[in-house]
């Protein structure tokens, strides 16, 4: 530290800003401990797809993993994962695995909730379009294209009259949406500008769809069918930014 | 290059075509070769406004047809050299106008004007879709009121979907015009602010005209209201003509006007 930066411990200015995101990660899902088919079977798939594997972060799951798991056993499958360009950042299982977890310096992360997709490698044309950013590539860039959902973003005003659909995925809009619009996602619905029109997540009978809104000023929300008029959405979070889910046979809206 | 601006709104009796006269007449002053072109095929006023109605002989339709050329067709303005008006046919509707006749004649003006100023009819249909097809620009005329709103953020849906610039993965320019404003009537929360409508709509102001009692005597005088640079609104709608060619000019008549000390007193 030098002598500047003493005088500046004074200093009020924040250094940093404390923050929650939500990223996606790639989940290893350990059915049974055999470092030997394992490092086969994953160096197939990276061979698929050898740009998705390049640094990407890997979350390890051993909830599934019936037999037990020693520290020598773990390096031996980290190592693996890391011969083949992975970088496994936390372990996910029961509280058991926290010591094993420590002596490897990975993050104990809780049991998942079981909603996780099933990854496939990108197909061999997606992957050559992917090469050419590869500099610029994030992990969950990374990701989009191997879930099969694409996610449709919205950069322009949606106006009153219009319609958008993002079939078998996400809906972004980044910009304002009308009253008299409709948005309609097979998942999730995201909107960081007022929303004005209506919102219909879950389209196609997906209950954990959400829709996300900087401002809640909407004609129609709905997700999986369930729906609430602005007549009702009026009373509460009216403006606010919010989280709209299913919970049960109602609609449930939480502040952000 | 000739510039194609087309003033829509979707909802009728908001001033497109007191704007239309108005900001063609402007540019005209200015210099700029300009031609007024009524897409109000069956309900014609533009002339009117213009003060021109006694010398229409063809019109657009005619023209379209091939029935005249276009000397025959467009009347010179009489107070400006630059300024020439394409009148609409009375006697026919708009199924009149085709797409391939519309782009004939824009054609044929492009080669001899600056700027195309098209006159849209109300409503989303055939008339108010050919007159916004070409335009390189849209001025969008708006009231201070819900559904003159709604119905301009229609339009702006389809300016952006259903135009020749958007099916060539191009957009047109949009300008939002507020026509009709009432600083008074918005203090009283009787009618919707500026910003209310700039939020709603999400693009940029070309300018606020105020409620006038100018623009019914111009227009029933058949005189741009944009010619009485006394009045509020002739001064308005020049400013506007100002930042339509890019200035940058501070917007006017916002405010309500405060009632002066003896106005108060006396009740004035």
């Amino acid at each position: 530290m030098t002598s500047d930066a003493n005088l500046d411990l004074l200093d009020n200015d924040p250094v940093f800003h404390l923050k929650g995101g939500m990223l996606a990660m790639t989940v290893v899902e350990l059915v049974r401990q055999a470092p030997e088919r394992f490092a086969m079977q994953l160096a197939e798939k990276v061979e698929q797809a050898p740009n998705f594997f390049q640094d990407t972060p890997v979350l390890i799951s051993l909830e599934k993993l019936d037999d037990r798991l020693d520290i020598a056993g773990l390096i031996a499958l980290l190592r693996i994962c890391r011969d083949h360009g992975l970088l496994p950042v936390a372990l996910r299982g029961p509280e058991d695995f926290r010591p094993l977890a420590q002596q490897a310096s990975l993050v104990l992360l809780p049991p998942g909730r079981g909603r996780e997709k099933v990854l496939e490698a990108p197909e061999p044309e997606a992957q050559a379009v992917a090469q050419q950013p590869a500099a610029a590539q994030k992990p969950g860039a990374a990701a989009q294209p191997a879930q099969g959902t694409p996610t449709r973003v919205i950069t322009q005003p949606v106006r009153s009259g219009q319609q958008v659909y993002a079939p078998g995925g996400d809906l972004i809009v980044l910009a304002p949406v009308s009253a008299g619009s409709e948005l309609l996602a097979d998942g999730h619905i995201h909107v960081y500008g007022p929303l004005r029109g209506r919102a219909l997540a879950g389209v196609r009978g997906d209950t954990q769809a959400r829709i996300f809104c900087q401002s809640l000023e909407a004609e129609l929300v709905s997700v999986a069918g369930q729906y609430k008029v602005a007549e009702d959405l009026r009373r509460q979070q009216w403006k606010e930014a919010v989280q709209i889910s299913l919970d049960g046979d109602s609609l449930k809206i939480a502040a952000l | 290059m000739a510039k194609i601006l087309v003033i829509t709104s979707g909802k009728g009796g908001v001033g497109k075509t007191t704007t239309s006269a108005a900001i063609g007449t402007g540019l005209a002053l200015r210099g700029y070769k300009t031609v007024i072109v009524d897409f109000d095929v069956g309900l014609r006023n533009l002339d009117l406004i213009m003060g021109c109605e006694r010398r229409v002989v063809y019109d657009f339709v005619n023209l379209i047809n091939g029935d005249s050329n276009l000397n025959q067709t467009l009347i010179k303005d009489k107070r400006s050299d630059n300024l020439y008006i394409l009148p609409a046919s009375q006697t026919r509707d708009k199924d009149a106008l085709t797409l391939e006749g519309v782009q004939g004649v824009l054609d044929q003006l492009k080669e001899t004007f600056d700027f195309i100023v098209c006159d849209s009819p109300a409503g989303i249909e055939k008339g108010a879709h050919l007159a916004m097809y070409f335009a390189d620009e849209a001025i969008v005329v708006t009231n201070p009121e819900v559904s003159s709103v709604r119905d301009s953020d229609r339009m702006l849906g389809l300016l952006s979907s259903k135009s020749r610039r958007s099916e060539q993965g191009d957009r047109i320019k949009e300008h939002l015009l507020l026509t009709r404003y009432s600083p008074e009537r918005v203090e009283n929360g009787e009618m919707l602010s500026v910003s209310d409508v700039e939020d709603i709509l999400s693009i940029p102001l070309l300018g606020v005209i105020p409620e006038s009692q100018a623009v019914l005597k111009a227009s029933n005088q058949g005189i741009p209201v944009i010619m009485d640079d006394k009045s509020d609104a002739g001064q308005a709608y020049s400013d506007a003509v100002e930042r339509l060619l890019g200035k940058e000019v501070p917007h006017r008549f916002l405010e309500a006007q405060k009632k002066g000390l003896l106005k108060r007193l006396f009740g004035g």
